[in-house]
């Protein structure tokens, strides 16, 4: 069958089963705009293309489907680097289409050029510029295989007017490229084995894992093998919901704001099972101290996570699920995976480290924003899909919303995108309608992407936005008070907008709580409001983020705030 | 941790943006490539790259599972001690006068070059070796005055 260059995009993304992408149209993106008139497949326009990128990265995030979005050439591409570089260093399978100029002006610099694969190449997994319509198909059947396969991450392809324009016959290809290799999924039997024989031997053993369990699908098997093994875990800010965090052995987040527990819990381990981590600097601490009286075992489906920051004793290749399955079958067989008697002891060390320092908060006569998170976490029953964008909001969400299932939290981990939670919370919606969606925002941060709200109200998308409103760019402002001398240069920003009257003005409901006793009605009330919902927290504004490691020191030199420290 | 130089060759496709997205591995981690030589193979479709670069073996070794993660990158090979033969080809333009020509003459005899262009104010000579043979011979070549030098990169088989 003859079809345009456009007309094979469509028929290629139905063929993904992709049915939603996050778009913005443009000048050599037409031909395709006029096939989506037709309406086979659900776009959602919205307002900049960061938030395509970011609204198909959320989207991803929370349906474990691989995100999709269509811009333009020139500046509709490159406002997309920013959204591809966050689904980068968290690796979330998106495949983002971007219009480039007839493949005869390329190189001319026409009007709307740019080099947007030169651009990416450091920040996606891959990226093609089709030539010839007729290679449209197997690029796209590439594009979406090398997205989601083994570590998932972004896939960019740019597509010339004239390839757009063009005529080729079209077959859906074959279901797997050829031309590129399947990742080894397969961890190696006589590791595992290894993996066993560590677990018997050990005397204080802990689990830490990461996004590479959400990702690879492995909650189950993971649950399970905490269960049989007893070992108390902790997790990494991108693996938060993989494991309940209202189990008794959960020992929260480890890391520059992490528990205290889990710090000590880390830097005291005899062994840790390190499982779809990737050691960053913000998790480890100084690295010279980090676990130093530990054996590590790292699984990691991706060769080049391992022995690449911290250098670990036996390293496991495979996917998180599979490895996972594997060592639970192994451990059938085990009547006792780790010595009960040392467990025990170990674990009575973690209940002592829980009693000494909780996370806490105190309180006064402004709001404290973790409070605002621990009632949110109250009043959705702990269901919410939940976005954050970066900084103190996103502390304070990992640390006071006890996420239970995978797939419920959204942050950009690794980049740190402020402006990121917004948009991601509209594309996380829109993957699941019946869910009560949050995006817990800073008054700095939502800044960064607030047109989106248009979108929002555009298309009904109920997305619940409590804006933590200190007047300062929070994290940074936390900082300067303990680094530099409390010279608060540049991070006043205190004019803010009446974010009441700014969600009005975009057609949404807005809501304010000034004082502590308010917060809960007000929140309350703005979760039960139908459509898109600003609630304006206006919280303490010199709260700070604790505990808290400084960087480059060891996890144990922990500074626990006002009152323990 | 020991600094030195590190040989390797990767077979890869054939497209125009493989040597860019290779060289953004080496740039990304700070690593220079001291040299490289690319041709296609037998099959058309498919291009050898070899590369020298130096570094600590540690990231060396990073470098190669980043390398070995590019859709385009088929194989990659480090050159060990063991039986892998090396060269390098280098092509050097001298002065060829009156003053020079007997001592001329001794060195391409000595050096095993071959003369590719003799004229009367200058000759192209090419030399072909390892990389301490071409040091040498570049060496000895150095007091006639090189005018200009291109240095193929080396590459190796095993």
């Amino acid at each position: 069958m003859r079809l345009k260059g456009a007309q094979i995009l469509i028929k290629a993304l139905l063929e993904e089963g992709v049915d939603t992408i996050f778009g913005y149209p443009g000048g050599v993106v037409l031909d395709i705009y006029d096939e989506l008139h037709k309406g086979q497949l659900r776009h959602i326009l919205v307002r900049h293309e960061q938030g395509a990128a970011h609204a198909a990265d959320g989207y991803a995030r929370a349906s474990g489907k691989a995100g999709v979005c269509l811009v333009t050439s020139g500046p509709g591409a490159t406002n997309t680097v920013t959204g591809i570089a966050t689904a980068y260093m968290d690796s979330i399978p998106l495949v983002v289409f971007t219009g480039q100029v007839s493949t005869a002006l390329i190189g001319s610099d026409a009007f709307q050029e740019a080099d947007i694969t030169g651009i990416t190449r450091p920040c996606t997994k891959h990226n093609y510029i089709v030539r010839r319509t007729e290679d449209l198909a197997r690029t796209i059947k590439e594009a979406f295989y090398i997205a989601r396969c083994g570590r998932p991450g972004p896939v960019l392809v740019d597509l010339p007017k004239d390839v757009a324009q063009g005529m080729a016959e079209y077959a859906p290809p074959e279901a797997s490229p050829a031309s590129f290799r399947e990742p080894s999924y397969l961890p190696d039997t006589e590791a595992l084995r290894q993996v066993i024989g560590m677990l018997r031997q050990a005397k204080r053993p802990v689990i830490l894992t990461g996004g590479g369990i959400i990702l690879g699908r492995a909650s189950e098997d993971l649950r399970k093998f905490v269960r049989t093994t007893g070992v108390p875990i902790t997790s990494t800010l991108m693996g938060l919901g993989a494991y309940p965090g209202t189990d008794p052995l959960w020992l929260g987040m480890p890391g520059m704001h992490g528990t205290y527990y889990a710090n000590m819990a880390v830097s005291h381990a005899d062994l840790i099972i390190a499982i779809g981590v990737r050691f960053d600097d913000r998790v480890t601490g100084r690295l010279s101290d980090f676990a130093s009286q530990a054996k590590i075992v790292h699984i990691d489906i991706d060769p080049a996570s391992i022995n690449k920051n911290v250098l670990v004793d036996l390293p496991v290749v495979g996917d998180s699920r599979t490895v996972l399955h594997q060592l639970n079958q192994m451990l059938e067989q085990e009547k006792e995976a780790v010595p009960a008697d040392d467990l025990r002891a170990w674990l009575r060390q973690i209940k002592e480290w829980k009693e000494y320092a909780p996370l806490f908060y105190g309180t006064g006569e402004k709001i404290k924003p973790q409070c605002v998170i621990e009632t949110l976490y109250r009043l959705t029953g702990g269901e919410a899909v939940v976005a954050t964008e970066v900084g103190q909001n996103q502390m304070w969400t990992a640390q006071f919303y006890h996420f239970n299932r995978p797939n419920q939290f959204l942050t950009s981990g690794g980049l740190g995108t402020m402006g990121y939670g917004f948009p991601a919370a509209i594309g996380a919606q829109i993957a699941c309608p019946d869910r009560t969606v949050l995006d817990i925002a800073g008054d700095g941060s939502i800044q960064m992407n607030i047109q989106e709200l248009a979108t929002a109200v555009n298309y009904n998308v109920p997305v619940k936005v409590v804006i933590l409103n200190n007047g300062f760019l929070g994290m940074v402002r936390q900082w300067q008070e303990i680094f530099y001398g409390r010279r608060y240069s540049h991070t006043n920003i205190s004019q803010v907008p009446d974010f009441v009257k700014l969600a009005e003005a975009y057609g949404a409901t807005g809501l304010r709580a000034t004082r502590p006793e308010e917060m809960e009605t007000v929140l309350k009330k703005g979760l039960e409001t139908p459509g898109p919902v600003f609630m304006d927290m206006v919280v303490d504004p010199e709260e700070g983020v604790y505990p808290m490691v400084g960087p480059g020191a060891a996890l144990t030199e922990m500074d626990l705030g006002r009152k323990n420290g | 941790m020991e600094v030195k130089e590190h040989k390797m060759t990767l077979l890869v496709n054939n497209k125009p943006d493989v040597l860019a997205r290779i060289a953004g591995i080496f740039s990304g981690k700070g690593f220079n490539i001291e040299s490289i030589s690319a041709n296609v193979t037998l099959d058309p479709e498919i291009t050898k790259i070899t590369l020298v670069t130096r570094g600590n073996t540690a990231t060396v070794g990073k470098i190669e599972k980043q390398l070995r993660k590019l859709v385009d990158v088929l194989e990659f090979n480090l050159a060990g001690n063991d039986r892998t033969i090396l060269r390098e080809m280098v092509l050097v333009r001298v002065p060829y006068l009156e003053e020079n020509r007997e001592k001329i003459r001794k060195d391409i005899e000595n050096f095993h070059c071959r003369t590719l262009r003799m004229e009367s104010d200058h000759c192209i000579l090419e030399v072909t070796g390892t990389l301490e043979e071409i040091d040498w011979v570049l060496k000895g070549l150095k007091p006639l005055g090189i005018e200009d030098l291109s240095r193929s990169g080396i590459i190796f088989l095993k």
